[in-house]
């Protein structure tokens, strides 16, 4: 054993004793400084969020999988109000609203970067912990009353029509200025602004982390690519989210202290808000698929026992996603009326990104060339990222054109996009990472069966979801109404069944955790063995409650890939 | 434990840093806003009209006298927002113009209401990539316009179109250019 390995080889029990004292429950889990446990709270919270925000996409599917209004007039009911035509459509716009906030806010965002970040980031460079413990705990309990403050929205007046926001996740002035009355567009603003804050304290804290806490002898250079990818993330976070914050607070003062920044009537302009909107929407795209990259890349490296291929053109790709995202903005705006030339510049930087995201494809797809492959549920995940979210992308340089876009803005076409690149890309790989790290943090095994299951239905289902609004979009469907005519029916409909087949397989997923956590087998420290080679395979599962007091060494033969300490 | 301290000397340092940047991307969001009205007004972006002064006038009268007295129509278009008791119309729905020559339209406004009311209106030119080109000497736009209940006021443009709209690839093939305007209730100036 190498002299400087004492703490760096696998913790066991008898060392546990020091390292193992945990708070009293409520301390532990309400004021918890601990990575760890914060974590765990987030994947809890983003979790139950994602319940939230997947059963009102439900209620979406089942409204629209016949023409007509069938159901909206029941939870206008069901909500307190009076139907009619106004109400329903009100009612349609706050579920529309509700759940691509709490899908991106209060789902992704803190899964990948609160959830799977705040475990792994500390022990994958080797600190003990995050840099600043207490401010985490902040982060988190911000993003909590941000979620409160968007469901309390929900049961405040918010327009013509009722209650809730009804103004899409995008809060586009004049409706959530002049158009949306009462003190629910008020409320999303300021979980927003809650939720915002929450991450930009967040992503301060990984900046730090990651400069500053890694382990002796380890390099930028040496980093593991998860690690590079949460580190990009908290830059994009960090330089777009202000900017979100001064559109809303102008948003909220326009509102309520008359102040007319995207209002015409006193010299502002409704398109300025978009502009700022964008400038934050397009990085926070990558904001929630960057982390995904990077869980991908440690799961596909581990399953074929190989390092990954490119490390450097992997990490500056998402390097240069990340820069490239700042200057691409007004391509989700084509149509607000821009000459020719600023659309031939939006067009072609929009698909300058497909080069880096084509090097970290191809990497992925040349580090299992040759490798000895693993099927295991976390790798079978990985490989249906790779390829929806290809799908995803091609739609995508497809929407880039703003020619082409001319045609499709604001259809199914990219509500078909944006899904294959989110709720298959950004979903299949924490599904993946899910899988891949559950048993080393609760330290029991889930059953590998039911995730393949999982993926298999999980698989068919969301493709059959999302495929059809392929053809609804060119046929001209538009996004966010709740009715359409006969001649969208056929695809509507199978969209709709594919929701039941995803949900169904969201059962197994449950009764997969609840197997794991009852009767799951005990996981030793490595329990993916030889191809997991970063440093939380050094570690028990669940690793203690506080690791590596003594810091493990990076030493000269290690590389970016393997961390495992020197076998004598 | 100095090491301990150091490290969190530099984690304060660091964390620092990053908020500031944040801080400054929050400054940056709201100097959006004039930069973004600078940005119109100076690109002609949105159909943003240009303001042109008298001297700028006879340059343009000047250079147009060389180009052969090319025309273009201009079409005028007038509406109000929603809340607005008002009567707004151009005099003339078109108009053709020498690129470069001096011509006047009318508005007309009447208050239809039974109080006085301030309005102002915003305006800008289809198509957009013509605003560069559009200039203004005197525009009713550039004021506050208050009616007494039953008032009907004649309103003047005096603009010109700019001779260098010729030379323009992506505007000189426009024909018909269309001046537009909107009347909003004027908010109250902010104390």
């Amino acid at each position: 054993m190498a002299t400087t390995a004492e703490g760096f080889d696998i913790h066991t029990d008898d060392h546990a004793h020091d390292a193992d004292h945990k708070p009293s429950f409520f301390v532990r889990w309400f004021m918890s400084t601990n990575h760890k446990d914060i974590g765990t709270l987030y994947l809890i919270f983003a979790i139950f969020a994602g319940i939230i925000g997947g059963a009102i996409s439900g209620v979406m599917r089942m409204e629209l999988a016949e023409p007509g209004i069938q159901y909206l007039q029941w939870w206008v009911e069901f909500m307190g109000g009076e139907p009619s035509v106004s109400a329903n459509f009100h009612m349609w716009n706050v579920f529309i609203t509700a759940h691509g906030l709490i899908m991106v806010f209060f789902m992704v965002m803190p899964a990948m970067i609160g959830g799977f970040g705040n475990w792994f980031v500390p022990l994958m460079i080797g600190a003990p912990d995050m840099a600043f413990p207490r401010m985490n705990n902040i982060s988190f309990w911000l993003t909590i009353a941000g979620f409160c403050s968007l469901m309390f929205s929900m049961f405040v007046p918010g327009g013509i029509g009722g209650n809730g926001a009804g103004v899409g996740w995008t809060v586009y002035a004049p409706l959530s200025t002049t158009g949306s009355a009462g003190p629910a567009v008020d409320f999303a603003i300021f979980s927003l602004h809650l939720a915002g804050a929450g991450s930009i304290l967040g992503a301060t804290n990984f900046i730090t982390t990651i400069l500053n806490m890694r382990a002796p002898g380890m390099t930028l250079h040496k980093m593991p690519l998860f690690v590079w990818s949460m580190l990009v993330t908290a830059f994009l976070l960090l330089l777009a989210l202000p900017v979100l914050a001064a559109a809303i607070t102008m948003l909220l003062t326009d509102r309520n202290f008359d102040t007319a920044f995207f209002n015409p009537a006193g010299g502002g302009d409704p398109v300025l808000y978009q502009h700022l909107f964008w400038f934050f929407g397009h990085p926070e795209v990558y904001i929630m698929i960057l982390p995904g990259f990077g869980m991908i890349s440690q799961i596909v490296a581990t399953f074929s026992r190989k390092p990954v291929f490119g490390y450097l053109g992997m990490a500056y790709a998402m390097v240069a996603i990340g820069v490239v995202g700042f200057v691409v903005w007004a391509h989700h705006m084509y149509t607000v009326g821009m000459d020719v030339n600023m659309k031939m510049y939006f067009t072609a930087a929009t698909m300058v990104i497909a080069v880096p995201t084509g090097v970290k494809i191809f990497s992925w797809i040349a580090t299992m060339w040759g490798g000895s492959i693993e099927f295991k549920s976390p790798m079978v995940w990985a490989l249906g990222f790779i390829f929806l979210f290809t799908v995803g992308g091609v739609t995508g340089v497809y929407l880039a054109n703003g020619g082409i876009d001319d045609v499709v803005h604001d259809t199914y076409f990219v509500v078909a996009h944006f899904h294959y690149v989110l709720s298959m890309g950004a979903v299949f790989s924490l599904f993946a990472a899910f899988y891949y790290w559950f048993p080393k943090m609760s330290g029991r095994w889930h059953s590998e069966f039911l995730s393949h299951v999982h993926f298999w239905v999980f698989f068919v289902g969301v493709n059959i979801i999302f495929f059809p609004q392929h053809f609804l979009g060119w046929q001209g469907m538009p996004r966010r109404y709740p009715d359409y005519t006969e001649a969208y029916a056929y695809w509507n409909e199978i969209s709709s069944l594919g929701y039941a087949v995803m949900a169904f397989s969201m059962l197994i997923f449950f009764v997969n955790i609840g197997y794991a956590l009852v009767a799951g087998r005990k996981a030793e420290g490595n329990y993916w063995g030889e191809g997991a080679t970063t440093l939380e395979w050094t570690l028990s599962s669940p690793p203690p409650f506080h690791q590596f007091e003594t810091l493990p060494v990076i030493e000269d033969h290690h590389d970016y890939h393997d961390h495992m300490p020197s076998k004598t | 434990m100095s090491s301990t301290t150091a490290i969190d000397q530099k984690n304060a340092r660091v964390g620092i840093l990053a908020f500031m940047g944040a801080v400054a991307m929050l400054g940056l969001g709201y100097a959006a806003v004039p930069l973004y009205d600078l940005f119109c007004r100076a690109t002609g972006f949105g159909g943003t009209t240009q303001v042109a002064s008298e001297t700028d006038a006879q340059i343009a009268e000047r250079i147009a006298a060389s180009a052969g007295g090319v025309t273009r129509s201009i079409r005028f278009d007038a509406s109000i927002a929603g809340d607005m008791p008002w009567t707004f119309r151009p005099r003339q729905t078109t108009d053709t113009v020498q690129i470069g020559v001096r011509d006047m339209a009318i508005y007309t406004a009447r208050n239809d209401g039974d109080e006085p009311v301030t309005g102002t209106a915003t305006f800008n030119v289809e198509p957009q990539q013509a605003g560069k080109y559009f200039n203004k000497i005197q525009c009713f736009c550039f004021t506050e316009q208050t009616l007494q209940p039953g008032q009907e006021v004649q309103m003047p443009v005096l603009y010109f179109v700019d001779p260098a709209i010729l030379e323009d690839e992506n505007a000189k093939d426009i024909e018909q250019i269309t001046l537009s305007y909107t009347f909003h209730r004027a908010i109250a100036p902010e104390s």
